[in-house]
Order: C-alpha cells, then sequence, then structure tokens
C-alpha cells in the first residue's frame, strides 16, 4: 500500500519507472534518428532520408521546445486501455505513438490449446464489438479446410446475425462518439437501440455479447418462433431512430466544426497502411468485402455501399450512420427470404447427432461423445479466410497439421492496422482532435491486442 | 492460378493456394524483389504479415525445390482493382530466422512485423522500430514459438458442489 | 423554548449511521472498463439498467475523485502495474468490485498474458461472475456492495482482518441469485 507521508516529488521516478515501456514509447528528439523522425512525423510514406522535405518535419525543434505527454492506457476516451504518447507544441500535435499490448491475452496460444468447437469461445471474444464477425471468419476458415458446405438457411441466418451484429456494433460506436465530443445524450441513445438487438440475441444464442452461435458447419440453435417480428421492430425501430440521431448531430454546429475537415486522409495513404473499413471508404475508395468479394450470400441481396470524399472525421461519421441503415435494408431483406431448411450442415463429422437419438442408439452416443471431448480432425494446409467486420477486412489465417486443434491461428485484427494510421492522422492537429481521431478510427483494443 | 507479375525475379516456385489466387515460395533472396515486382503489378495492399513456428510440423506440404525450415512467414495481398489475393510464404530460418522488412514497399507492415518479432522471434532487417508491441519491455521469449509453454496455472476446485 | 415548539422538524441519527448512508448512495465509480464487461457496465449506466438511481451515473475518469474501481476486464500483465497505479491514488474509502470472471479468476484464459484474478494486485470486496456479466449481475454486485457499506461489516472486516467471506447472522445476503431485488431489506 502506498505511503501517505512520501511526497509525491520523490515518488515520481519510482511511479514512471513502474509503468514506463521503455523502448515502446516514443522517444525524445535528440534520441531519435532522421529516419525514424520522419516516419513519427506522420511521414510515413517517406521513408528514406532523401526525400525528406526539411521543412515539414520540424528538425529544427529542440526537446526544450516541445512536450511528450502521456495519454493512457487508462483514459476518459472510451476506446479501451490504447496508450498515446503525443509530443505536443503547444496544443498542436507533432509526433505520436501508440503503445498497445494493455490488452493482450494471448487468444493465438489459446486457440492453439482449444480444439475446433471450442474455437468459437475463444476467437468471439477478440472484437467483443462485433463477436459474430470473428466467429464468421474462423468459422468460414475451418470450413473451407475441411471443404464442406454450409446450408442456405444457415448461411441466410449467419447474414441476418452478422447484419445486426454490424447494426450493433455501430450504434455503440455513435455512442461513444457522441460520449467522446461530449454528446452525453447520444451515449444513451445508442444503447438504448442497443438493448433491442441484445434481447433477440440474447433470445436466439442465449448471450447477449460473446455469443457463441456461428459454428463451423453452420450456426448453433434455429432462430427462436416468432423471430420476424422481433427483427421487424428493431428495423423500424432503429432506421426512424437513425433519421433522429441524424438530426441531433449532423447539423449541430459545434459536431460539424469538429468534425468537419479534421485529420483527412489521402487514398494513397490509406492503402499504403493496410487501412481497410470506413477509415478506407471515407477516402472515396470503394472497397467493401461484401461487394468485392462476396461471402455468404450477400451477391443476392441489394445493398449500397458508402463512400466518402474528404477522409475527414464527418465522412467516418456519415458512413457509419448510413451503414446502420444498409444493415437495415439487408435485415429487411433476409427476413422474407430466408430459406427453410437445416440450420446446420448434416455431414457428420462437424454435426452432432440430435440430442433425442442419443438416448436410443449407442453409435449416437459415441458420436456425440467423440465430437465435444476430441473434436473432429481437419485435414492439413492452410488458409486465409476474410470477411468484411465493422471496422474493415477481419481475416482468419488457419494453419491445420491434421490434428483436432488449429496448429497456428492468426486473426488478422482490422484494428491492429488501422490504428498505424492514427499518428498520420494527428499530425499538425490540436490536442483535442486527437480525441477525435481515435473515436473515428474507431479501435476496439481486444482485437488490437488479441 | 494466375501468373507470376512480369518483373518477378526467376525461379520463384508457385502452388495452388487455398482462398487465394496464386501461392509463391521465394527463397529469402528472392522474396523482398517478389513482392515489389507484386506491387508494381497493382497490388495496392498488403493485408496480412505474419510468422509460424513450424517445429512440431516440419513435414508440412511443399512444392519441390522449397526446403523447409523451422520459421515462415505468410504475406498475404490484395489488388483492390483487379479483385486477386495471393499469398507469399518465404522460409526464414531454422535458430535465428530473419528476413527483409517490407516497410519501405508497404508502411502499413510496421505493425505486423513487429508483432511477428514479438511474439515469435523473427527478425526484420531495415524495419525502422524493432521492438515489442503486445509484451511488457523487460518480458523474456516469445510467447508463440512451440517450445514456449502456454503458462497454465493450475486450478483448484475446493468445496465445489459434487455433482446433482 | 420547550421542545414542543421544534413540531418535529428535526430528524436524529447516529452519526455513523448518517456517514454510511451518504457513502453508499453516492458511490462514485472510476473509469476502468478494460475488454467486454466495460460494454456491459456502460449498458448498466445507459437507460435500461440505470445505474444513477443509485447515484452512480458518474464515471469519475480522475482516481482521486473516485470511490469504487469497477475491474471490468482482463488484466493483462503490462497492465498490472498501471492496474495498482490507479488504485493507489484513490482515496479512503474505497472499494474493488471485480466484474466478470476474467478480473475474479483469470476466466477462460489461463495462460501466460492474464494475470489470474485482480485479487492478487488489489483487494477486492464483490466478485461478480459472468462472461459478461449481465447488467443485473453488475448491479446485484453493486447492491450488495451497498448493503455491506450500510452494515459496515467492510470496514469492521478491513480492520480485524477478519477473513472476507459472510458468515454472521445479523448481515443480510442476497438469496435471489441473478435478478435484482429492488427495495432495501431490513
Amino acid at each position: 500500500m502506498s505511503d501517505p507521508t512520501i511526497r509525491v516529488a520523490e515518488r515520481l521516478d519510482v511511479l514512471a519507472a513502474e509503468t514506463s515501456e521503455g523502448e515502446q514509447g516514443l522517444q525524445q528528439r535528440s534520441r531519435t534518428s532522421k529516419n525514424e523522425l520522419g516516419r513519427e512525423v506522420g511521414a510515413v510514406l517517406r521513408q528514406s532520408g532523401l526525400t525528406l522535405d526539411p521543412n515539414d518535419v520540424d528538425f529544427e525543434r529542440r526537446d526544450d521546445e516541445i512536450m511528450i505527454i502521456n495519454m493512457g492506457p487508462a483514459h476518459p476516451a472510451t476506446h479501451g486501455v490504447l496508450r498515446l504518447m503525443l509530443e505536443l507544441d503547444g496544443e498542436f500535435v507533432l509526433r505520436s505513438k501508440t503503445v498497445i499490448g494493455y490488452l493482450h491475452t494471448g487468444m493465438e496460444k489459446t486457440g492453439e490449446v482449444l480444439n475446433y468447437v471450442q474455437g468459437g469461445t475463444n476467437v468471439t471474444r477478440m472484437d467483443y464489438l462485433s463477436p459474430i464477425g470473428n466467429e464468421l471468419g474462423y468459422s468460414m476458415a475451418v470450413e473451407k479446410l475441411l471443404s464442406i458446405e454450409v446450408p442456405p438457411r444457415a448461411v441466410w441466418i449467419r447474414m441476418l446475425m452478422a447484419e445486426l451484429n454490424r447494426m450493433s456494433s455501430h450504434l455503440v460506436w455513435m455512442a461513444t462518439n457522441g460520449l467522446d465530443l461530449g454528446a452525453s445524450s447520444m451515449m444513451i441513445y445508442g444503447f438504448r437501440e442497443r438493448e433491442l438487438i441484445l434481447a433477440f440475441f440474447e433470445k436466439t444464442a442465449g448471450l447477449r455479447l460473446n455469443l457463441n452461435y456461428v459454428r463451423p458447419g453452420g450456426v448453433a440453435a434455429d432462430l427462436p418462433d416468432g423471430w420476424e417480428d422481433d427483427v421487424l421492430v428493431i428495423c423500424d425501430t432503429v432506421e426512424e431512430r437513425s433519421y433522429e440521431y441524424d438530426e441531433l448531430l449532423t447539423g449541430q454546429p459545434i459536431f460539424r466544426g469538429r468534425m468537419v475537415g479534421v485529420a483527412p486522409i489521402a487514398a494513397e495513404e490509406a492503402l499504403a497502411l493496410g487501412v481497410t473499413g470506413p477509415l478506407l471508404r471515407s477516402t472515396g475508395v470503394p472497397w467493401d468485402l461484401r461487394r468485392a468479394m462476396p461471402y455468404l450470400a450477400y451477391d443476392q441481396v441489394e445493398f449500397d455501399v458508402i463512400v466518402g470524399t474528404y477522409g475527414d472525421n464527418f465522412d467516418r461519421y456519415a458512413i457509419r450512420l448510413n451503414e446502420i441503415r444498409e444493415s437495415a435494408r439487408i435485415v429487411r431483406q433476409c427476413l422474407e427470404r430466408m430459406p427453410s431448411g437445416d440450420y446446420r450442415s448434416q455431414d457428420p463429422k462437424v454435426t452432432p447427432p440430435p440430442r433425442a437419438r442419443i438416448d436410443e442408439s449407442m453409435e449416437a452416443l459415441i458420436h456425440h461423445f467423440k465430437l465435444f471431448t476430441e473434436g473432429f480432425h481437419v485435414p492439413a494446409g492452410e488458409v486465409y479466410s476474410a470477411i468484411e467486420s465493422q471496422r474493415g477486412e477481419l481475416g482468419c489465417y488457419l494453419v491445420s497439421d491434421g490434428g483436432s486443434k488449429p496448429y497456428r491461428l492468426h486473426v488478422r485484427a482490422p484494428s491492429f492496422v488501422n490504428l498505424q494510421a492514427v499518428p498520420l492522422l494527428m499530425r499538425g492537429g490540436l490536442l483535442s482532435d486527437a480525441i477525435t481521431v481515435v473515436s473515428t478510427v474507431d479501435p476496439v483494443l481486444g482485437e488490437v491486442d488479441r | 492460378m494466375i501468373p507470376l507479375p512480369p518483373a518477378a525475379p526467376p525461379g520463384v516456385a508457385t502452388a495452388e493456394s487455398l482462398a487465394a489466387d496464386l501461392g509463391c515460395f521465394p527463397t529469402r533472396e528472392q522474396y523482398f524483389e517478389l513482392v515489389r515486382a507484386f506491387k508494381d503489378d497493382a497490388f495496392e495492399m498488403c493485408v496480412d504479415l505474419c510468422a509460424v513456428d513450424y517445429l512440431e510440423h516440419l513435414d508440412r506440404a511443399l512444392p519441390e525445390g522449397v526446403a523447409p525450415s523451422r520459421f515462415e512467414v505468410v504475406v498475404n495481398l490484395l489488388s483492390l482493382s483487379k479483385r486477386q489475393r495471393v499469398r507469399v510464404r518465404v522460409q526464414a530460418g531454422d535458430a535465428d530466422p530473419e528476413v527483409a522488412s517490407l516497410f519501405s514497399l508497404y508502411p502499413g507492415t510496421e505493425a505486423m512485423e513487429r508483432e511477428a518479432f514479438d511474439l515469435l522471434g523473427v527478425l526484420f532487417s531495415g524495419h525502422p522500430d524493432m521492438t515489442r508491441i503486445l509484451m511488457p519491455e523487460d518480458w523474456e521469449g516469445h510467447p508463440l514459438r512451440k517450445d514456449y509453454a502456454v503458462g497454465r496455472v493450475p486450478v483448484q476446485f475446493k468445496e465445489a458442489p459434487g455433482p446433482r | 423554548m420547550a421542545l414542543e415548539d421544534l413540531q418535529h422538524n428535526f430528524l436524529t441519527g447516529q452519526v455513523e449511521d448518517l456517514v454510511r448512508w451518504a457513502r453508499r448512495a453516492s458511490v462514485w465509480p472510476a473509469t476502468f472498463g478494460l475488454a467486454c464487461c466495460a460494454i456491459e457496465m456502460m449498458a448498466a449506466g445507459a437507460a435500461d439498467y440505470d445505474l444513477a438511481r443509485y447515484g452512480m451515473e458518474v464515471f469519475r475518469n480522475s482516481p482521486r475523485q473516485a470511490d469504487l474501481m469497477i475491474v471490468a476486464g482482463r488484466v493483462s500483465q503490462k497492465m498490472a502495474p498501471v492496474l495498482r497505479q490507479v488504485y493507489d491514488q484513490m482515496m479512503e474509502p474505497k472499494w474493488v468490485i471485480s466484474m466478470g470472471v476474467c478480473a475474479s479468476t483469470g476466466g477462460m484464459f489461463n495462460n501466460y498474458a492474464i494475470v489470474q484474478g485482480v485479487d492478487q494486485i488489489v483487494p477486492v470486496d464483490v466478485y461478480a461472475p459472468g462472461c459478461p456479466p449481465s447488467p443485473e449481475t453488475l448491479m446485484h454486485a453493486i447492491l450488495t456492495l451497498h448493503e455491506q457499506i450500510r452494515t459496515g461489516e467492510i470496514l469492521q472486516r478491513r480492520r480485524e482482518g477478519r477473513p472476507t467471506h459472510v458468515e454472521e447472522q445479523n448481515v443480510w445476503t442476497p438469496d435471489v441469485p441473478v435478478t435484482v431485488r429492488l427495495g432495501t431489506p431490513k
């Protein structure tokens, strides 16, 4: 316990030493080479020292003119445990560095210890705002290695849940974005809408968050009776209220002042940094995996890809707001066109027998037992399977050695790669814009750190 | 299977790759030039870069002429204009794995290469900031290697109610 | 002036009871949301499961102004010293609720990266199980804490170093597992 009689100044070095991350943090200018300076000032694309423009990079700034401050990992911007080290000249941000790893859970190592049936529980907690997205990426990778087909009803159920999840995640984004900017009523509205969707998730999968619902071979359970009414209520309510949020925020002068023209990013920079999702679409590049490389049944439904123009904060906000409406559109089409049939593949390799048969038949009992203790074996090989999650391209690189557990499970997390754009976006902006930048990049630290 | 780009170095082994249009298996020397050839051939984005430790699966399937090593670096490239994906797998070495860094071609690989170094110990020469990214600075070892234990703490359930 | 002239305009009580009432009716949590449990904590603070009715809607960002640290989420090895620093900065009296199984025991992540239970770093008063605990479970944990503050049992326990599980007869323990009982029991 801390001794209250020790004065703070004496303990400062002790306090700083406990939580400093040494080489991982932002270093003083005098300790940084020119190449690194050029990179950290946001000139990520100009790597060689020959093409650096000395005027652009503020080489002449000395260490005593600027201040390196530390924001986080526990900080008011509610996007998780992200530590930002900012170099400030007054209110202006020059260099910045994101230090991550505060939520590193060893999920990729855990993925090698759990078998394929259990793997969904692990993967679903990476991006905790889009659990269906994580599970979908993982299940699709396993199904590709197994070369099994998923029945049409399962495909459409997956699509329905994925789009509902997209709506709920974007609602959380709008809520936390509002809170970061000071519009605290938006926080309450966003979570109010989300409760409708989570109630439906609880009815279908049993859990509100971290549902272990999409599994290799299909989904875990069929949709409950009366789901059409619930989903219709969700669509109608959310869509109608999205117009209310439009009225609340879009024309509001303070909101516009903080978002319009702030932190623009160009398309070439975004592509070079590997950025995907709303951050890439805000620059004008119409890349959406659901349209470009369709998976599930996205080529059979009509929806628009929302694209921005300037790549600033406001474009990203508008893209996410409209994606809520597009998701509602897709959900309505799923409602009308949901096929009947099995909700999971009947392939005995991956599917346990129906519960009633276990009492009757010995083979069914043994089959059920083997499936839930040992799991199923996946042929050796490797695959990279990607989906479009709320934050960008969520990919799963799975290596199998023929056993019942993955040999290597690597998840390409979109937020991990999108965070590289943060120093570029913050360069030259004000300190208060730094908060809005982190908010509109929408990182989820669970998938950043895994 | 799509053909290799025109500027690719000669002698790169290729094979069918699941869920990709082409799978390439360059040596460490051919690796950087091959990726640069892809970049010049309209593969604008490097989507994913990760490393794999094949210590317990050294007998994996590889095309002829490719000598397996313990560590492998896997790069997934994406062409938005042509809508194609390419997977590049380079054998990185056994004891001190090291390959060229792709940072000068794709700045977005900075964080991904740092993660491969942190968790598996693969070095990337030419990377501007080769430090740990996920583990604390004073951590020893590379957790995702196969000879690194999961670190499981034995759990004992005291006074748990018996089966009902 | 005789006592009758006061016309019953005064309320009397023991100082300790009044202090305990004030302490439990305005517990201000510190923002320490780490992972998925943080989303459920935010949902508990939102409109459907309103924490404002307990006086707890202000999540203070500065630990100096906070009374309660709800450790919501998995604590990694890198985060552990930060957690301890934030806890040290809080002023007495302070309480800790360990929300979710990852904070209570390490949860499903029994590996190198996660601290197996936040009680290895800070003393915990109430453990709320669940992955993630639904907002009702969190409110149950909060009400348990309020009850412990009300009876003063929590401060006695700390001072005397008695074991942390409850066995006394005169302390109210909730007997409804998941749903929240509204209305303070006697």
